[in-house]
């Protein structure tokens, strides 16, 4: 069995007395330490499968199971970067990681919390910016501390929800590369599920891909991506596995959205 | 220039007011005229802190026992206001509740309560705070529950996702997401419980502006009613200019 493994799960909303199915029986494994992102246009729901997998929100039919046991509220042992960042604006870049690491480690003495969120921070390129809040920060920066308020708490698995998806290219470059980075240097293997729309993104930080098109039966068939580590995005361009892995995702993504004639006649 | 005008246009605002004030004093005979009552009110103004008998005192000393007044009821209003607001602002079931009862409430005015004030304590100063207090109490009920409702499902979510417990919650983040909410609803009870003050003073007859004011009505000089009149404006712009620095700085953030 998989380290999380989640099966059939569903979910709708309703509206104005509509009822909307964003998911059915939707279905996916992710081996420990495995990265897998989740591609898919806007609107397509997988923004809600990642918080029903996270515990955020409850599914309405179906299970999410971790290391063997039923997921039932956020797990203790993972942390979510959003990507609104998410950060409190009436605390300090220190403070709003201190809080997260109080929280995951109530035992520490205040000084070592602080010690841990610094040492975060520090490594995120913020060690000048500790007492600055989010509104005197950028985009980059601001997403720089919700990613370090993650590692912060030294989490087993890593929930992002299309984490640097407001950032321009330059910074979510180097923003995916401190991630890598990141994720590499942790204690233990980070277990990591990515929504993002952009297939460049999952092709260069998953292992696995996982397309997800509008409509409640949504996940397409997951393909792998046999490429070493560290990737970079001028490889990917010339490489033959990456455009066969691209062709794949992009196949997946677009197929619904061809005129219903074409296909009728094909 | 711009400051200029920014000086001379309240400034003949304030003339205007005068001239009418002189006007209508021409008219109603026992009306004072602005002259008048500036030579009969002087001795309080020039001498404001000097007491010369209970209610025969300096203005600024009257406007002194008031503001104390005005400050415990206040205190004790928002002490009551404020962990119900926030009560209200978490627990639907509880504001359904309670809400009818607080519509009644609402309205009722200062010279309502007051005798019940009486009744209950039979002692003119704890029933006068009484007033102020279950008057001025309602905006920050409001505003803190509005305060509570209006914050973004984002820091919920930061709260879920960091796991952290419902006492932190509360502490690192419903409480700063409401302060701004909260300090407008104070803003506004201290302007009710400033309002208030008068009323209960000249009922219950304590020292202070508003009884200096019934007191002088009933001894029939009446360039002291205005001289109290004005003090009790210009005392309470002051409070709503200082209640919105500190909100304004609250919002800065």
């Amino acid at each position: 069995m998989a380290f999380i493994e989640i099966s059939g799960v569903s979910k709708s909303f309703s509206s104005g007395g509509e009822k909307r199915d964003v998911l059915s029986g939707a279905s996916l494994s992710v081996e420990r330490g495995e990265f897998v992102s989740i591609v898919g246009m806007m609107g397509c729901g997988k923004s809600t499968f990642l918080k029903i997998v996270a515990g955020i929100i409850a599914p309405d039919a179906g299970r999410v199971e971790v290391g063997g046991s039923l997921v039932r509220g956020v797990q203790p042992n993972a942390a979510i970067v959003f990507q609104n960042y998410s950060l409190l604006p009436w605390f300090s870049a220190l403070e709003n990681v201190r809080l997260a690491v109080g929280a995951a480690f109530p035992d520490w003495t205040k000084e070592r919390q602080r010690e841990q969120a610094a040492r975060h921070l520090e490594a995120v390129g913020l060690g000048k910016a500790l007492q600055r809040r989010p509104s005197q920060l950028s985009g980059g920066m601001r997403q720089r501390v919700a990613i370090a308020r993650a590692f912060a708490t030294e989490p087993e698995i890593l929930f992002l929800d299309e984490p640097f998806g407001a950032l321009d290219a330059l910074t979510r470059e180097s923003l995916q590369q401190e991630l890598v980075r990141l994720s590499s240097s942790a204690h233990r293997p980070v277990t990591t599920v990515m929504i993002t729309n952009s297939v460049e993104e999952a092709l260069l930080l998953s292992d696995r891909i996982v397309p997800m098109t509008r409509g409640p039966h949504a996940l397409g068939t997951p393909v792998r991506v046999d490429l070493r580590r560290p990737r970079t995005a001028g490889e990917l361009m010339h490489d033959d596995h990456a455009a066969r892995v691209r062709a794949h995702v992009v196949a997946s993504l677009t197929r619904d959205l061809k005129p219903a004639t074409k296909q009728q006649v094909a | 220039m711009k400051r200029l005008a920014n000086l001379l246009l309240p400034a003949v605002g304030v003339v205007f007011a005068l001239l009418v004030w002189w006007g209508a004093s021409t008219m109603v005979t026992d009306l004072p005229s602005p002259m008048k009552t500036w030579e009969e009110s002087k001795i309080y103004i020039l001498k404001p802190l000097e007491k010369r008998g209970e209610m025969d005192q300096g203005i600024a000393l009257l406007a002194y026992y008031s503001l104390m007044r005005v400050a415990r009821g206040f205190l004790l209003g928002i002490a009551i206001a404020t962990p119900l607001g926030f009560m209200l602002g978490m627990s639907k079931t509880l504001s359904r509740m309670l809400d009818p009862v607080m519509q009644v409430l609402r309205p009722i005015s200062p010279l309502a309560w007051l005798p019940l004030g009486l009744i209950i304590f039979q002692k003119s100063e704890p029933a006068a705070l009484f007033a102020i207090a279950v008057c001025s109490m309602w905006p920050t009920v409001l505003n803190t529950m509005a305060g509570v409702r209006a914050i973004p499902q984002d820091y919920w979510n930061v709260a879920k996702v960091l796991r952290l417990s419902p006492f932190t919650t509360f502490a690192r983040i419903v409480v700063p997401a409401t302060l701004p909410y909260m300090f407008t609803g104070f803003r506004l009870s201290l302007g009710i419980a400033w309002l208030v003050i008068v009323a209960s003073e000249m009922l219950t007859g304590t020292p202070g502006v508003g009884g200096f004011l019934w007191q002088e009505y009933n001894s029939l000089i009446y360039a002291h009613i205005l001289l109290a009149i004005l003090t009790i404006g210009v005392v309470g712009f002051v409070l709503d200019r200082l209640m919105g620095f500190a909100e304004t700085r609250l919002r800065a953030i």
